[in-house]
């Protein structure tokens, strides 16, 4: 067998010989995952201005932003009291109505299920509003109140809110 | 190099040429030609080729619809209907394709059915079975990607759910979802990196059939009495004496197969997925594959949303290790009075749990699903395990070639690893 100190000289340019390959494949492999990622111009999509005067008390619209729905309703005072009514620590995603809205009669919402990514139903007055009165996801029975907080069924969390600032009296700017 | 090694010789030079300098003639002789088949197999043994050939099938009808499929959200729609209504026999690829999706699930579910009731999952197959989970797993995947590309509602709205899935896991979800998608939502980006994965997975499912098929071939295929082969009074050649009856076997399924693509080629069809996608609206009821429902039913039994999924993607992991869980010596369940029933059970829970899977998730039919849910995880975990333990099996023929003469061995099963009786050890040497 070779000399002890021979061996240590091999060991260490084997090592790092193997160091300096797996680290130079793993920078390689890198472009190649990150390509998979949302590029510039998806993460770009912009802002979208809603007039919103034409909305009467209790109807709601659903506009298109960034691909998703998003839903605004303004509310009837009915509405506003049940949603005000909940203990929020009595919630599974415990939030108050007063944290989920600027003005009280304005609930603007991403229109997505927090289960699986179904729009839920409760746009139209035809529509199931579920056991809350607010949205019913057909999917897989998750049921949202007058502020779209999740109440029963699967889903995790409450609805979200997109970043919005009113603009004016009749103008919304989401995103 | 080597030149002393044996070659094989052959009549044909031409065949003499290539075995010298590539032995492949030598090695289909022996797994395709003198290759031993238990003589007792029936036609559930058929199955693995007909697996074989509608994966051959859905490749090459795939191949032919790319060349017409425009994997763009604003076009995806319209040229699938273009290769329907304009594409010369675009109508016949498509059904082909669709169909033979269903079918080749079928298939496959009775080649596992087959692989669990006559125990081809154990010592020395364990390998054979895991490879067999994992091309399950993989034709999974590829079905579910093939099934966005037509860009229908179904197709938009199965992607949403199955990849919002992911968003379950703690932490890296969110992230990791939207790093499968390349955008917030199902969109173009998702669109063409599914069909591009589409197109390479099958290959790559060829590949895995091969180890599958190598593995088999070194200890031999089971049989319906689970025991080894002892004597050439064992077997049969697979050519042509099984190559034939797989040929039959392929004889009834094209009519089947074919009975379904020319007589009623949507019925395994959702007609929400001739809508084309809308973001903005989901369809009122959305419905996996039916081959896929019963994993569908189980993540739905659930009312936490990773616990869901966890049990769902638990449901199909469990199978990897179905060889450790089983403790019986004796492979057949023709031999396993008590197992073979809780089996049986455990095949018609299956088809139950597809059955909720298609429903409405209230009720009643989730109580059946949460029953069924329980179920088959009890099958893997409880009943395998201590049936096995308790468990007295009838005695085993001595030999496959005995099974026709109804001698049985005065011992009953439990001998070495899958030797079901010592007494069998004597005429080994033969």
């Amino acid at each position: 067998m070779a000399k002890k100190p021979k061996n240590k000289r091999r060991d260490f340019l084997q090592l790092s010989t193997v160091t300096l390959g797996a680290v130079g494949t793993a920078a390689f492999i890198w472009p190649f995952l990150k390509s998979m990622s949302p590029a510039e111009d998806t993460l770009a999509a912009g802002s979208t201005e809603v007039d919103i005067s034409a909305i009467e008390e209790g109807q709601s619209i659903t506009i298109k932003w960034r691909g998703k729905p998003v839903f605004i309703k303004k509310r009837t005072k009915d509405e506003i009291e049940a949603a005000k009514m909940v203990q929020a620590g009595d919630l599974r995603d415990p939030q108050d109505d007063a944290d989920r809205v600027q003005k009280e009669e304005w609930l603007v919402l991403v229109g997505v299920c927090t289960h699986l990514g179904c729009v839920p139903l409760g746009q139209k007055v035809s529509d199931m509003k579920g056991e809350y009165d607010g949205w019913y996801c057909p999917c897989h029975g998750s049921h949202y109140d007058t502020s779209g907080r999740i109440r029963k069924g699967p889903a995790p969390k409450n609805l979200d809110v997109p970043p919005y600032t009113f603009l004016n009296d009749t103008t919304i700017k989401i995103g | 190099m080597d030149q002393n090694r044996k070659v094989h010789q052959f009549k044909n030079p031409v065949l003499n040429w290539i075995e010298f300098r590539l032995p492949i003639i030598s090695y289909f002789k022996k797994e395709y030609g003198d290759y031993p088949m238990p003589k007792n197999c029936n036609y559930f043994w058929s199955f693995g080729a007909l697996a074989t050939i509608t994966l051959v099938t859905m490749i090459v009808s795939g191949i032919f619809l790319a060349m017409n499929y425009t994997p763009h959200t604003d076009m995806a729609f319209d040229s699938v209907e273009r290769i329907m209504r304009d594409v010369n026999y675009g109508w016949l690829m498509r059904y082909i394709h669709s169909n033979g999706a269903a079918f080749f699930f079928i298939i496959v579910y009775i080649h596992i059915v087959r692989a669990m009731y006559f125990g081809s999952y154990k010592y020395p197959r364990e390998l054979n079975w895991i490879l067999g989970v994992f091309i399950f797993l993989l034709m999974m995947a590829t079905s579910f990607l093939g099934y966005t590309l037509p860009w229908g509602q179904m197709s938009y709205w199965g992607a949403t759910v199955i990849t919002n899935l992911f968003s379950a896991i703690p932490f890296i979800g969110e992230g990791l979802k939207t790093w499968l998608l390349g955008d917030y939502n199902v969109g173009n980006a998702t669109l063409n990196r599914f069909f591009a994965l589409h197109y390479v997975l099958p290959f790559v499912i060829f590949g895995v059939v091969g180890l599958h098929v190598a593995a088999v071939h070194v200890h031999g295929s089971n049989n319906p009495d689970g025991i080894d082969i002892k004597t050439n009074n064992d077997s049969v050649n697979f050519f042509p004496y099984m190559l034939i009856k797989d040929t039959v076997a392929m004889c009834a399924f094209g009519v089947a197969i074919s009975a379904v693509i020319f007589f009623g080629p949507n019925l395994m069809a959702e007609v929400d997925n001739y809508i084309p996608a809308d973001p903005l609206v989901t369809p009122a009821h959305i419905v996996p594959n039916w081959y896929l429902a019963p994993f569908y039913a189980i993540l739905r039994a659930v009312p936490d949303k990773l616990g869901g999924v966890l049990l769902m993607f638990g449901a199909i992991v469990i199978l990897f290790v179905l060889p450790w869980l089983d403790r019986s010596k004796v492979r057949s369940c023709n031999y396993r009075p008590i197992y073979k029933w809780f089996m049986m059970g455990f095949f018609v829970n299956f088809f139950v749990l597809g059955y909720v899977g298609m429903l409405p998730a209230e009720g009643l039919y989730l109580l059946i699903a949460r029953v069924g849910l329980l179920y088959y995880f009890g099958f893997f975990f409880i009943i395998t395990p201590f049936v096995g333990w308790i468990e007295k099996p009838s005695k085993l023929p001595l030999s496959i070639s005995d099974v026709y003469t109804k001698n049985i061995a005065p011992n009953i099963g439990g001998g070495e690893k899958g030797m079901p009786a010592p007494a069998m050890q004597k005429d080994t040497n033969l």
